[in-house]
């Protein structure tokens, strides 16, 4: 797989921070049926206002995939050991996400290295989503 | 007022029956695709044996999609749950095409007081295991459920 070689992470490297299309409605219809969670806030108009809420929402878990996704260029090298993600805030169709990160620690393991990230999720100043990724490099 | 909310309580320590799960190339792809990541590590057979990999394998969050089986009770109403975090954590990759057994138990339950009413936390451990039983990932999610989903169960039950 074409991509970055060996990267030479130190603590306090950050990643470049990615800006993602807008989320749409159609990308929540997808990320539905490929997911297999149905509930309505995140699709339908309607059932969001019956929630109370202002319009439809993200799936939280869609929101953890953008943040796993980061690390995305470099799982020829390497695969995502642990993610976590706290969720802080909602995300609404038409937000534009942007995802970074920097090195919190190397570490050497038995099967390779270990690099650890805080990550983040924000539209604008806003963070509704932050955590942290432990990325293998055998 | 400050009683916990039983239901949940006597949830802790349930756990589901196994259930048998498939990592389908296409569920893959479009799981892929409808994160904005179409990593060719993912769908890409050449490219996924040029990696060290040597093969197809999932992005972090497909087991999500899984069936992991249901604890008897823990139905809980779709409207008004909120998730607070979420954590997982693989002993190494999932790969495309294996077979994953996976099962789900209630690990702990509290209740926190806030400016809406009592707030109830609910978590959830999530286990994937191959079929001779070797570990390959841990996933443990948070659940707040709000005032008005306490309302809505405690009138079902």
């Amino acid at each position: 797989m074409s991509g970055p070689g060996t990267p030479d992470w130190k603590v306090g490297d950050v990643l470049a921070e990615k800006t993602l299309p807008p989320i749409s409605r159609l990308q929540l219809i997808k990320y539905a049926g490929a997911s297999g969670d149905f509930n309505p806030i995140h699709t339908i108009d309607d059932a969001a206002e019956e929630a109370g809420l202002p319009g439809v929402i993200a799936h939280g878990m869609l929101t953890a995939a953008v943040m796993g996704s980061l690390l995305s260029p470099y799982l020829g090298i390497g695969f995502v050991r642990e993610l976590y993600t706290r969720f802080s805030g909602m995300v609404f169709v038409g937000d534009e996400l942007r995802v970074g990160g920097e090195v919190s620690g190397v570490e050497e393991a038995e099967d390779g290295r270990l690099f650890s990230f805080d990550v983040y999720v924000r539209r604008g100043e806003d963070i509704p989503a932050s955590g942290s990724v432990v990325f293998a490099v055998s | 007022m400050f009683e916990k909310f039983e239901k949940f309580e006597r949830l802790v320590g349930l756990a589901s029956e196994p259930v048998e799960n498939v990592v389908e190339r296409g569920a893959v792809r479009k799981f892929a695709e409808a994160i904005g990541d179409s990593n060719p590590v993912y769908v890409d057979g050449e490219a996924a044996k040029n990696s060290v990999h040597g093969r197809l394998i999932a992005p972090p969050t497909f087991p999500r999609t899984f069936d992991y089986g249901s604890i008897l009770g823990a139905e809980a109403p779709d409207n008004g749950l909120i998730h607070g975090d979420h954590r997982i954590i693989y002993e190494r990759p999932l790969f495309v095409g294996e077979t994953v057994f996976c099962r789900v138990g209630v690990s702990e339950y509290f209740e926190k007081e806030a400016r809406s009413g009592t707030l109830g936390f609910l978590v959830t451990e999530r286990f994937g295991e191959t079929p001779d039983g070797e570990r390959i990932f841990t996933m443990r999610d948070t659940v707040i459920l709000t005032p008005a989903v306490r309302a809505t169960m405690e009138k079902r039950s």
